[in-house]
């Protein structure tokens, strides 16, 4: 595979230019051994049976970008959550951008993950938790071996952040076609509560391949909100994996929000290391064209007395594709857990298909755990209803396909984020009503 | 005989020396461990069968040898070694014992549970019995009824034999040869088995049930079962046993073929209770079938299955909703206890319109064993007004046993409805306390919140069945509250 053999030759030159100490240079090379031998993931593997990578793998991507680029502040504006205080963490094509960017160090580090690796005095916080529970599969490994920038955030204990982070990920296609691997640390401590959105966006239509990780550690009692907002141009595709370790009575929640890009596919990994955590995992897909879409989610529940909410829509047009797979572990210890998971489709096409595999895998006995998920169309005498109070088809079409994907917005927690889901949403039905009735 | 009661039934089932003779000439022949193409050729010659076949066979056998024995499934077990199996074995004329009372008193115990009558239990022991002088009649009729109806019930060896352009049209059709290892196995070494064939517009007036006939000839390794419904034409048919079986085979791998022509029924019940091995895991059989039925327009395929036996069961009775209007059934069934495991479940493929399926799949796992469920509901995009039901309920007791599901779900027409729901809980203390409370004990609340949580798939079992197979529940989960 050509990719592959462009990406070992660049991991030399690469450890060349970076300035490393030995601590992580030697993860890097353990992990581009990994990726050597493990190579891209194809679809003889169970997890990606339904996704192949081959075509987007066939791209002759830089692996860096040339230069430095610069972006206008009103140009991507709409991309931010702006009417909100906020901190802000960008980068224009792999490559931080400070002038776009709002990072603080004052009773928390919200920062860049090339500051955390080479300084000594995150040095400790690097050991602790750098590479600590990614996988160690291929595409997981690549990141690390090329692991250089992204966002750092390490919240102390008993500290609220009193404003969201984004985290924004533009590329400028100045490159004819770019592969991005951030990197992203987000250290939460004891009793702290911290509310993260994160988005990739393509400028312009030359393709762009994200191959992201995230690895969140939330400490006893920590409160983590973590919205991915996933809308990006035709010729963009991601991978996203995010890796959550929690620790007793935290509760994480992340919104995948799937509208847009070529292929994504969101790796989803939740280990709960304590008792009483909560972890909530919502999302909404709704694409269309030939876009293709999967959620692979695990949670494993290793300590007792835990809970886990999955709940995933999906509305799907056009030729696209979508693929769930949720996995839900529950260890021999982890008695008393109560586990629920739920996907529902909507096919509005006859091209568009839909594949889901929602897998139990129980040890332990005294546990509620149940799954359901369903395929099928919007209810007719719902249409009639609304159809004979005067509303127009594709405006009842839409609201009620909005209704279908409300219960995973009624829980995002800022509002100025659900008025800009709604409004993407009206925008991807194809319909100009304000939903937030 | 105008109507097949339930008392004619039963009296069949005693008496149970239903000869079809053609093991007669064969007593004692066992071939040469090991596989290649002189055996398979060897065992097509035993059988007198025709050119056509031999060369079938050795085809399978040409294909098995290209293909790797699947791990795919949620089971580990020490793989069998091919080359260290007899491929055939006649059956054993000579009994094991002479009087009930040289049986292990444990197996007669559990015969009495499942109230099975004194001649019954002696035949399923082995133990040497008088010929029950009316028997050959009873037989006879039981035959007679078919015929003239025009049903053909015989082994595979002969329908091979006496109408074999039957057999050439529809073997491999649904499951071919190259369907999976097990399968090109079982193709190029089966040994016998069952086939039928139910006319145009015919109701099969009984339930067909293979198992007296089976055990009559020691059970075979390499079972082959062919089914074949004419148009408009129902049958019934019931495979297996609750007795337990001490079964000296360690590896079964059986295919059946179901076909349910236009406006077809078939209903096919199989109870399973092979030997599981011990309490510490050593021994048993691992069941490896590939079960698999065509439905054409307006037929509809239905399976039922008791699964209790077996140290390793790896089975997924399947529905192809090939023509306009089918419909798929499948009610399952599987306890394992000790150190048993199972990975069963079904496939539903949606290819006519307005087709079909129900999944009502219920696992109960106890001791240290793993029960799984797997399945796949695919609708294809011609497929419009595909409906499916599926819902896999899971049981378990203690906290040293798993339960997992693995249900894939494929979606590729927008007027599917697809509904898949799972559940997994422990029997409720409240609802011991409950029994226990009104003086029921312990084991026999189990038992009975067992048959309730199971009852959905359990109606579903012909009534001669249903009553023995909850018995075979109790006796399974024995020992298993703690």
């Amino acid at each position: 595979m050509e990719l592959k053999e462009k990406l070992l030759s660049s991991f030399l030159a690469f450890e060349n230019q970076v300035d490393v100490d030995t601590y992580v240079h030697d993860i890097r090379s353990k992990a581009i051994k990994t990726f050597e031998n493990k190579g891209f993931p194809n679809k003889k593997d169970e997890a990606w049976k339904y996704t192949s990578l081959n075509k987007i793998l066939k791209e002759d991507y830089s692996v860096f970008s040339k230069e430095e680029n610069n972006l206008d502040y009103n140009d991507v504006k709409k991309y931010l959550i702006h009417d909100i205080d906020s901190y802000k963490i960008i980068f224009i094509d792999g490559k931080y951008s400070s002038h776009l960017s709002e990072t603080t160090h004052d009773g928390m580090d919200v920062c860049l993950m090339s500051a955390a690796l080479t300084k000594p005095k995150y040095r400790l916080v690097i050991e602790n938790y750098f590479n600590k529970i990614a996988k160690d599969d291929s595409l997981a490994a690549l990141n690390t071996a090329f692991s250089q920038e992204g966002a750092f955030i390490n919240i102390p204990k008993n500290k609220l952040a009193e404003k969201p982070i984004q985290v924004i990920h533009f590329s400028t296609g100045k490159e004819s076609s770019l592969m991005l691997q951030p990197r992203n640390l987000i250290v939460v401590g004891e009793n702290s509560h911290v509310q993260i959105i994160e988005r990739h966006q393509s400028l312009t239509s030359n393709p762009v391949l994200t191959n992201s990780v995230t690895e969140i550690f939330a400490s006893k009692r920590a409160i983590v909100d973590y919205y991915k907002v996933q809308n990006d141009k035709q010729n963009a595709s991601l991978i996203d994996n995010t890796y959550i370790n929690q620790k007793q009575q935290s509760h994480v929640s992340v919104h995948t929000f799937s509208f847009g890009g070529k292929l994504t596919r969101n790796n989803l990994n939740f280990y709960q290391n304590g008792e009483r955590i909560d972890s909530t995992l919502k999302g909404v897909t709704i694409i269309g064209d030939k876009q293709h879409v999967d959620h692979n989610t695990l949670v494993h529940h290793i300590e007792p007395n835990c809970e886990s909410h999955q709940d995933y829509k999906g509305i799907f047009g056009d030729s696209a594709t979508g693929v769930f797979n949720g996995k839900v572990v529950v260890e021999k210890e982890a008695q008393k857990t109560n586990a629920f998971q739920a996907n529902n489709n909507i096919l509005v096409s006859d091209k568009a298909s839909i594949n889901t595999k929602p897998q139990l895998e129980i040890f332990a006995d005294d546990v509620k755990c149940s799954h359901g998920c369903t395929i099928g169309q919007l209810d007719e005498s719902a249409m009639f209803y609304l159809r004979s109070r005067g509303i127009p088809e594709k405006e009842a079409k839409a609201l009620l396909m909005y209704a279908f994907a409300n219960n995973v917005l009624e829980s995002v927690k800022i509002p100025e984020l659900k008025k800009r889901i709604n409004k993407l949403i009206a925008n991807k039905l194809g319909v100009n009503i304000g939903f937030d009735l | 005989m105008s109507k097949y009661t339930e008392d004619d039934l039963r009296e069949e089932l005693k008496t149970k020396e239903y000869e079809y003779g053609f093991y007669t000439d064969i007593k004692s022949d066992t071939f040469p461990v090991g596989l290649n193409e002189d055996i398979v050729k060897a065992i097509s010659k035993k059988k007198e069968e025709p050119k056509w076949m031999t060369d079938w066979r050795l085809e399978a056998f040409r294909v098995w040898q290209e293909m790797i024995e699947p791990e795919w499934a949620n089971v580990h077990y020490e793989k069998p070694d091919f080359q260290a199996i007899s491929y055939y074995s006649a059956p054993n004329s000579k009994p094991k014992y002479d009087s009930l009372d040289e049986v292990d008193p444990e197996l007669l115990d559990t015969f009495k549970k499942l109230g099975i009558s004194l001649d019954e239990q002696k035949k399923l022991a082995g133990v040497a019995m008088d010929v029950v002088v009316d028997s050959v009649s009873v037989a006879t009729t039981f035959k007679k009824t078919l015929a003239e109806k025009g049903i053909i019930f015989c082994s595979i060896s002969e329908a091979i034999q006496e109408h074999p352009e039957l057999v050439k049209k529809y073997i491999g059709t649904v499951v071919p040869r190259t369907d999976n290892f097990y399968a090109a196995l079982n193709s190029a070494v089966f040994s016998d088995g069952s086939f039928c064939y139910i006319p145009k517009g015919v109701k099969c007036p009984m339930e067909l049930s293979t198992y007296f006939r089976i055990n009559q000839a020691g059970t075979g390794q390499f079972e082959r079962t062919l089914v074949i419904a004419d148009e408009g034409s129902y049958v019934s048919y019931l495979e297996g046993c609750t007795a337990p079986s001490r079964d000296e085979n360690q590896l079964h791998a059986a295919v059946v073929e179901l076909i349910a022509l236009d406006d077809a029924e078939i209903k096919y019940s199989t109870v399973q209770n092979w030997y599981p091995g011990n309490a510490e895991g050593k021994g048993g059989v691992y069941n490896f079938v590939t079960k698999r039925g065509l439905c054409e327009t307006n037929s509809k395929i239905s399976w039922t299955q008791v699964e209790t036996g077996s140290a390793v069961t790896w089975k997924y009775p399947s529905c192809v909703l090939k023509g306009d209007n089918s419909v798929g059934e499948f009610y399952s069934i599987a306890v394992t206890n000790n150190f048993q495991q199972a990975d069963t479940g079904t496939k539903m493929i949606h290819l006519g319109k307005n087709t079909k399926s129900t999944i009502i799949s219920k696992g109960i796992s106890a001791g240290k064993s793993q029960n799984s469920y797997r399945g796949l509901v695919q609708v294809s995009s011609r497929a419009d007004n595909a409906r499916n039901f599926s819902q896999c309920d899971s049981l378990l007791m203690g906290n040293e046993c798993g339960a997992h599901t693995f249900p894939y779900i494929e979606a590729k027409n927008k007027s599917a409805q697809i509904e898949h729901e799972a559940t997994t809980s422990k029997i409720g203390e409240d609802q011991i306390f409950y029994c226990n409370q009104r003086g029921i004990d312990t084991e026999k609340a189990i038992a009975l919140i067992v048959n309730g949580f199971s009852k959905e798939v359990l109606n579903k079992l012909p009534m001669e069945f249903a009553v023995e197979a909850q018995k075979l529940l109790e006796i399974s989960l024995e020992g298993s509250v703690g």
